[in-house]
């Protein structure tokens, strides 16, 4: 018990101190935070898309369908559970358990702040990319175990696409850790002493280097971290088999791809894992490139008043999404159909805005920050991923290959020898 | 921080590493060999985290279970197996397992006879936070000669193997 509180205090991450007890709880928070902001993020897919090709939505089940991921859900769950008649069992079975393993195994490397992690290793990003690699396993052997022809297609496609892009992943994401410890001469490189000039692969470090040097990494030796980021950013989509590189599921071609023979429960299963996956490589570049946990201008803006003044961001949202409900329960139809729709999205409101009231206690108001920063650079990543999926055709497979191998690899080779080079000089 | 239950973890491992190297070796289907592949090189990678080598074990996890067992599963998936299940499992050369297994039988003997006094005791070992710098600086400023070699011998071998796989280049 003693222990228990002791690690309040303490400016570690759990993993760290070995608070046992702390970790379980780190890792269930994180467990239950991601399972429901990938229930939000279908929501908000299916609503964002809608709204940008001039439709609605989910508009029944729930006030503005808010409650539509819910409905999901238990429709998932008592759906016939299908093992096909000529199926691996034993592959088919393990598949969707892999590829969900995989996805959320990423997140006790993720820094939510200095010390809201669960563990920091020293190989940090090194274990992220690994893990997530172990992810094209499973889909392989999704495809293969379902023994047909789409999902074995579909997997060969994916496992593909996914092998290549790593390999432009991985160079841009060693240029950014040559920037953990090069100080250089290139524009904003400025800031690296010699007392900060070992490298490191730690997620935590590497934010702690972009906030030692005063400057994130997207900005350091100007042209060369935004074009590190920008073949990430790139790479990530296609490495989480998003549109427009959604290419193992182009239903026109290949039905479902890798999970057309999957239904109920264990399809729900491969679903999550992508949303989570989605997730993990977006913290990935907030880490690497957007400066973590860091607010905006923290040494340009520093002092007491500006501190004060960037603390209050966190409510500011909740009340911000408040006022959106109330708007739209004013707008609800005065039909008596609607009663009950207007008092839920009136209490949720209402909710959203008790939260932000809590945020505002001074002294929740300082922890939360870090966790806020991060999840909003998430969350802005997030809502690219759909942006790109509502506004980009999707790839043909040979241009697809004929980008990764053609352009993006030379591309990350030609970025890291670049930052290698200004960073010496 | 110290290790907890090291023995528990050791046995645990090891005991994953060799029944699913068995089961590599066993399996009719190769693709349930490379599936128990894998257990066994992620057990491994485990190992080396008890080592104090985090570095080698994120390597070993990229590079042989992300990479080389993808590409295995990869190619297995184009064979035809149910052709290849009917085929004989064992090549007939027992004369020599027979005498490989030996050797590595009194390899074992030898170590469990001689115990502790065959491994180094004052070799160097590194604090855990500063592996990957070390490899690094091993890597690159003490053995530069020859890890610049072995990188010139795997583009050659890159080289031949898209020479020999192309037919018009």
């Amino acid at each position: 018990m003693t222990e228990f509180l002791n690690y309040l205090s303490s400016n570690v991450t759990p993993g760290q101190t070995g608070a046992y007890l702390w970790v379980t709880i780190y890792i269930l928070i994180i467990f239950a935070v991601a399972s429901v902001a990938v229930m939000a993020m279908t929501w908000l897919e299916r609503k964002i898309l809608a709204h940008m090709q001039v439709r609605l939505g989910p508009m029944r089940v729930g006030p503005h369908g808010l409650l539509q991921p819910i409905a999901d859900a238990v429709k998932l769950l008592i759906k016939e559970d299908i093992i096909p008649e000529g199926a691996d069992k034993l592959v088919f079975w393990m598949a969707p358990v892999v590829v969900v393993i995989t996805a959320f195994t990423t997140y006790i490397v993720i820094p939510f702040g200095p010390t809201h992690a669960v563990t920091d290793m020293n190989i940090g990003i090194l274990f992220m990319l690994g893990v997530a690699s172990l992810g094209t396993l499973g889909i392989i052997m999704a495809g293969w175990a379902s023994n047909s022809h789409y999902p074995l297609l579909g997997s060969l496609r994916s496992s593909a696409q996914m092998v290549s892009y790593e390999v432009a992943m991985g160079m841009a994401v060693v240029s950014a850790v040559l920037m953990t410890s090069l100080t250089g001469a290139g524009a904003y490189g400025i800031g690296a002493t010699a007392a900060n000039s070992i490298g490191t692969l730690s997620m935590i470090g590497i934010v702690e280097a972009q906030m030692n040097q005063h400057v994130w990494f997207i900005f350091k030796f100007f042209p060369l971290g935004f074009a590190a980021f920008g073949i990430f950013a790139i790479a990530m989509v296609a490495e989480t088999n998003r549109a427009p590189f959604d290419l193992p599921e182009a239903e026109s071609e290949l039905t479902a791809g890798f999970h057309t023979e999957y239904s109920g429960f264990r399809w729900s299963l491969f679903f999550m894992a992508e949303y989570a996956a989605m997730i993990a490589v977006a913290s990935i570049a907030v880490t690497l490139w957007l400066g973590g946990w860091l607010r905006p201008f923290p040494h340009w803006l520093s002092g007491d008043p500006w501190d004060t003044a960037f603390s209050f961001f966190p409510a500011l949202t909740f009340f911000v999404l408040a006022g959106m409900s109330f708007r739209a329960t004013i707008r609800m139809p005065k039909h008596p159909y609607f009663k009950i729709q207007k008092t839920g999205l009136g209490i949720f409101g209402l909710i959203l805005g008790a939260i932000g009231l809590v945020l505002l206690v001074p002294p929740v108001r300082d922890r939360i920050q870090d966790i806020y920063w991060f999840t909003i650079k998430v969350a802005a990543f997030m809502y690219l991923y759909i942006w790109y999926r509502g506004t980009f055709p999707r790839y043909r497979f040979d241009q697809l290959m004929k980008l990764g191998w053609k352009f993006m690899i030379p591309a990350g080779i030609g970025v890291l020898i670049a930052t290698a080079l200004v960073g010496v000089l | 921080m110290n290790p907890v239950a090291t023995p528990f973890f050791f046995y645990g491992l090891s005991a994953v590493a060799v029944l699913s190297a068995v089961a590599v070796i066993m399996r009719r289907n190769p693709v349930h060999s490379a599936i128990a592949l894998i257990f066994t090189l992620l057990s491994l990678a485990g190992l080396y985290l008890m080592l104090y080598a985090p570095f080698v074990a994120g390597v070993q996890i990229i590079l042989y279970v992300g990479g080389i067992v993808v590409l295995f599963l990869f190619v297995i998936m184009l064979i035809n197996i149910d052709r290849m299940q009917r085929e004989y499992q064992f090549n007939k050369q027992w004369l020599v397992a027979l005498l490989a297994a030996a050797l590595l039988g009194a390899l074992f003997v030898a170590v469990y006879v001689k115990g502790q006094a065959i491994f180094p005791h004052n070799a160097v070992r590194f604090p855990e936070q500063l592996n990957t710098q070390q490899v690094g600086r091993m890597l690159y400023v003490d053995y530069l000669l020859p890890f610049e070699i072995a990188s010139l011998l795997l583009l050659v071998a890159i080289v031949g193997a898209v020479v020999m796989a192309k037919k018009r280049i």
